[in-house]
C-alpha cells in the first residue's frame, strides 16, 4: 500500500518531465530483479545498509539519536584496511578466515571506538549526542581523507593500496557461481547473522534489557539501580562498531582499498533505514532491502530521468513508506480499541 | 475516503496513459540497428561542472548530430552518485550492448580496465586515462584518451611573459598532484623560453581535492601574487580559479583561464585560456568506432592534433598584439616539429 502511493506521488513527478511513468518504472523494476545480475547489485546495496540501519537502531533503543554512522563506518573501514594490508604481508601462512575474522574484529573496534567518544561525551556531561556525532563525522572524513592522500598516496588515484589476498571475503559469484558479475559477497551474511545478534542482545540478555530500560526512562532505570552512564556509553561503542563493519562490503570484498568517500551517504542512509524499520533489527533487514533496490533502479532509470529526478523520487518514497507506516499502526490500535 | 482516493488514482492512471501516447516517438519506428551505440558515465559531479563534464556531454551531442543519433535511445549516460556506482554503471551500459562506453576522468581507469575484461566485445575509452604499470596490460578493447596539458601551458607561459609589463606572472594550482604539476612545468618553460627575464610565481590551493573548488582560497592566493608584482596569473584548479578570476577584476589585472574559453566569466581581464578540448576527443571515439578504425592503447592529443589549444579570438585580440601572436603562433610551430621539447614534470 505504502508502496503504491508513493509510486503514485513519483508518477506525478515523472509525468512532470514529460516521460511515461510506466516505461520509468517498467525499467526500474527490469534494472532491479531482472537479471540475476541485477539481483546480486541490489543485495550488494543492502549489505552496508543493513549494518548502518542497525547501528542507529542499537542506539535508537537506548534513546540515543546516532548521525555519527558516517563517520565511524569510515574510521571502521580504514582500521580493516590497514589490518587487511599489514596483516598478510606481516604473516603470509595465516589461512584466509583467520584474517578476515580479524580484519571485520579489527572494523568493529575502529567504528566503536569513534562511536565511545560521543557516548561517553553524553554520559560524562551530557553533551547532546547530535553534535557530536557529526562533528565525529567531520574529523573522521578529515583523517581518512588525509590518510588516502598523504600518507598512502598512491600517484593518480585516491585510494590506498590493496589489502592482501587473505583478507578478501570471497564473493558469490566466485564461490557458487550465483549473481554473475555482480560483487555481492560474504559480507551479506555477516550482515544477516550481526542482525539477529543485535536481536538477540537487545531482547534477551540483560545488556539488552539495561539498554532498553535506559532508552525509555533513564531516570527511572537509574533507580531501578541500572547504571546509566556505563549503558550509554556501551551501547554507543555497539552502535559504533556495528556502522565501522560496514565497510568490509566495499573494502574486503568488493575493491579491496580503500577509496576516500567511498561510502557516499550509507551512515546517514542508515537513519532512515532504522526509521522505516521502527528500529526492529529483523525490520531492518527490509528496509535495507528496500533501500537497495531503491538505490539500484535509482541507476537503471537514470539514463531516461536527471540524477536529481532520481533522487526526488527515492526520497517521495522513503516519505511515503514512513507516513503509511504510522498510518497503518494507527489503524491497527484504533482497531484493537474498537474491538 | 477511500472513493476519493480510488477518484485520485484513476486520474493519475488516465493522465499516464495519454502522457506514455502523446510520448510516443514517431522516429522510434524507424530501424536503429544500423546505428551506434554509445554510453557514457559521467565523474560524480556530473553534468553542468562548466568544464569536464559538461565538454564530454557537447562531444556527445555532436556525435548524435553528426550520425543522426537519438539521445536517450542510442546515445546513454550516467552520473553516478557513489564510488561502487562507477563500476556499476559501465556493466549496466555494457550489459545493453553499446558499442562504444566513455569513462569521463581519471578516476575510471581502474574500472574500466576491470569491465572490458569483462565484455571483449564492447569498445571503452576513458578520458584521463592512467595506464598500468605496464602499458602492455592495456585491454585490447580499451582506449586511454591522455592530453599534453604542458605543451598548452607551455604556450600560455610565453605569451604571459611576452604580454607581463613587470617580468613577473603568476601561477595558482588546485590540488596540489602530478597532473597540475605538468601545467606548472609547461607554464614555467614557455616563460622562460620567451622571455628568460621572467620570474613565475606558482602557489596551490591545498592538497585534497577539495582545493578544485574553493574560490575564495583562490582569491587569496591570487591576490598575494599580484601584491608581489605580477600582473597575469594563469589558474589550472577548477572552480578555485573564479577566485583568481574576481582577484584579477578587483585588481584589474589579467588572468588566464583552463580547459573551456573562460572569457566569459571575467570580460576584458582574461588575456587566454588553455582549452582542452574532451569535446573533439569524445567525438573522434565515436568517428573511430562509426568508421571500424578503432585501436586500443594510449591515445594522445596535444597542439598538432588540435585536442589542446589556446583561445585567439576577436574577444580577445585587443589584449594581444600582433607581433605577440605571430611570435606564440612560431613557438606553436617549433613544439609540432619537435624542435622544442616540452618538459612534463618540473625537475
Amino acid at each position: 500500500m505504502a508502496i503504491l502511493v508513493s509510486l503514485i506521488i513519483g508518477g506525478i513527478f515523472i509525468l512532470s518531465i514529460g516521460k511515461n511513468p510506466f516505461e520509468i518504472y517498467a525499467l526500474l523494476f527490469k534494472g532491479t530483479f531482472g537479471t540475476s545480475y541485477d539481483i546480486g547489485q541490489v543485495l550488494f546495496k543492502a549489505t552496508p545498509l543493513i549494518f548502518t540501519g542497525l547501528s542507529v537502531a542499537f542506539a535508537f533503543r537506548a534513546g540515543l539519536f546516532n548521525i555519527g554512522a558516517e563517520g565511524q563506518l569510515y574510521m571502521g573501514a580504514m582500521l580493516a584496511t590497514l589490518a587487511g594490508i599489514w596483516i598478510p604481508a606481516r604473516f603470509p601462512s595465516l589461512p584466509s578466515l583467520i584474517v578476515v575474522t580479524v580484519c571485520i574484529f579489527a572494523g568493529f573496534i575502529g567504528g566503536g571506538c569513534w562511536g565511545i567518544i560521543p557516548g561517553w561525551l553524553k554520559a560524562r556531561f551530557g553533551v547532546h549526542e547530535v553534535i557530536n556525532t557529526i562533528m565525529m563525522n567531520f574529523i573522521a572524513y578529515g583523517l581518512t581523507n588525509y590518510l588516502v592522500l598523504e600518507v598512502f598516496s598512491v600517484p593518480e588515484t585516491i585510494h590506498t593500496p590493496e589489502i592482501g589476498l587473505s583478507a578478501r571475503i570471497p564473493r558469490f559469484d566466485a564461490l557458487l557461481g550465483i549473481f554473475r558479475g555482480s560483487p555481492v559477497n560474504i559480507s551479506l551474511l555477516i550482515a544477516i547473522s550481526f542482525a539477529v545478534l543485535a536481536w538477540v542482545i537487545l531482547t534477551r540478555t540483560r545488556l539488552g534489557y539495561e539498554i532498553r530500560a535506559v532508552g525509555l526512562n533513564p531516570k527511572a532505570a537509574e533507580y531501578a539501580g541500572i547504571p546509566v552512564a556505563k549503558t550509554m556509553t556501551l551501547a554507543f561503542f555497539i552502535a559504533g562498531g556495528l556502522a565501522g563493519v560496514a565497510g568490509s562490503n566495499f573494502v574486503q570484498g568488493f575493491k579491496y582499498y580503500y577509496e576516500d568517500g567511498f561510502a557516499a551517504g550509507a551512515g546517514f542512509m542508515g537513519i532512515a533505514v532504522a526509521l522505516v524499520a521502527r528500529n526492529n533489527p529483523m525490520g531492518i533487514l527490509f528496509s535495507a532491502l528496500l533501500f537497495g533496490t531503491l538505490s539500484q533502479g535509482g541507476l537503471a532509470i537514470n539514463t531516461q530521468v536527471p540524477k536529481e529526478l532520481v533522487e526526488i523520487l527515492e526520497a517521495v518514497v522513503i516519505l511515503a513508506m514512513v507516513v503509511m507506516t504510522e498510518l497503518f499502526n494507527r489503524w491497527i490500535i484504533k482497531q484493537k480499541n474498537l474491538s | 475516503m477511500a472513493g476519493q482516493l480510488f477518484k485520485v488514482i484513476l486520474l493519475i492512471l488516465v493522465t499516464a496513459i495519454l502522457g506514455g501516447c502523446s510520448g510516443q516517438n514517431p522516429s522510434s519506428t524507424i530501424d536503429n540497428k544500423e546505428k551506434i551505440q554509445v554510453g557514457l558515465v559521467f565523474d560524480i559531479g556530473g553534468l553542468g561542472d562548466k568544464s569536464f563534464n559538461d565538454q564530454a556531454y557537447t562531444g556527445l551531442k555532436k556525435a548524435a548530430a553528426e550520425y543522426s543519433l537519438e539521445m536517450g535511445k542510442d546515445i546513454e549516460y550516467l552520473e553516478p552518485a557513489e564510488a561502487a556506482d562507477r563500476e556499476t554503471a559501465l556493466r549496466q551500459m555494457a550489459s545493453k550492448k553499446k558499442a562504444l562506453i566513455f569513462g569521463i576522468g581519471f578516476i575510471f581507469s581502474e574500472d574500466v580496465n576491470r569491465v572490458a575484461k569483462d565484455f571483449p566485445e564492447t569498445k571503452f575509452a576513458c578520458v584521463d586515462y592512467v595506464s598500468p604499470a605496464n602499458e602492455a596490460d592495456i585491454p585490447p578493447n580499451v582506449v586511454g584518451l591522455k592530453y599534453k596539458e604542458e605543451e598548452g601551458a607551455f604556450l600560455v607561459g610565453a605569451l604571459a611573459s611576452l604580454v607581463t609589463k613587470t617580468n613577473k606572472i603568476g601561477f595558482v594550482g588546485g590540488m596540489q598532484s602530478p597532473l597540475i604539476k605538468k601545467f606548472e612545468a609547461g607554464y614555467k618553460a614557455g616563460a622562460h623560453y620567451a622571455n628568460p627575464k621572467c620570474v613565475v610565481i606558482a602557489n596551490y590551493a591545498g592538497m585534497t581535492p577539495d582545493a578544485f573548488k574553493n574560490p575564495s582560497k583562490g582569491k587569496e592566493l591570487a591576490l598575494s601574487i599580484y601584491d608581489k608584482g605580477a600582473d597575469i596569473i594563469f589558474h589550472a584548479s577548477g572552480s578555485t580559479g573564479l577566485g583568481v578570476f574576481e582577484a584579477a577584476r578587483d585588481k584589474k589585472k589579467l588572468a588566464i583561464g583552463v580547459d573551456a574559453d573562460q572569457y566569459d566569466e571575467a570580460p576584458g581581464y582574461i588575456l587566454t585560456s588553455m582549452i582542452k578540448k574532451v569535446d573533439v576527443s569524445v567525438f573522434e571515439e565515436v568517428k573511430a568506432v562509426h568508421d571500424n578504425n578503432f585501436a586500443n592503447g594510449i591515445r594522445v592529443f596535444d597542439l598538432a592534433s588540435g585536442g589542446i589549444d589556446y583561445i585567439y579570438n576577436d574577444k580577445n585580440k585587443n589584449l594581444i598584439t600582433e607581433d605577440t601572436h605571430q611570435k606564440i603562433e612560431a613557438i606553436r610551430q617549433k613544439i609540432i616539429n619537435g624542435e622544442i621539447k616540452v618538459p612534463s614534470s618540473l625537475d
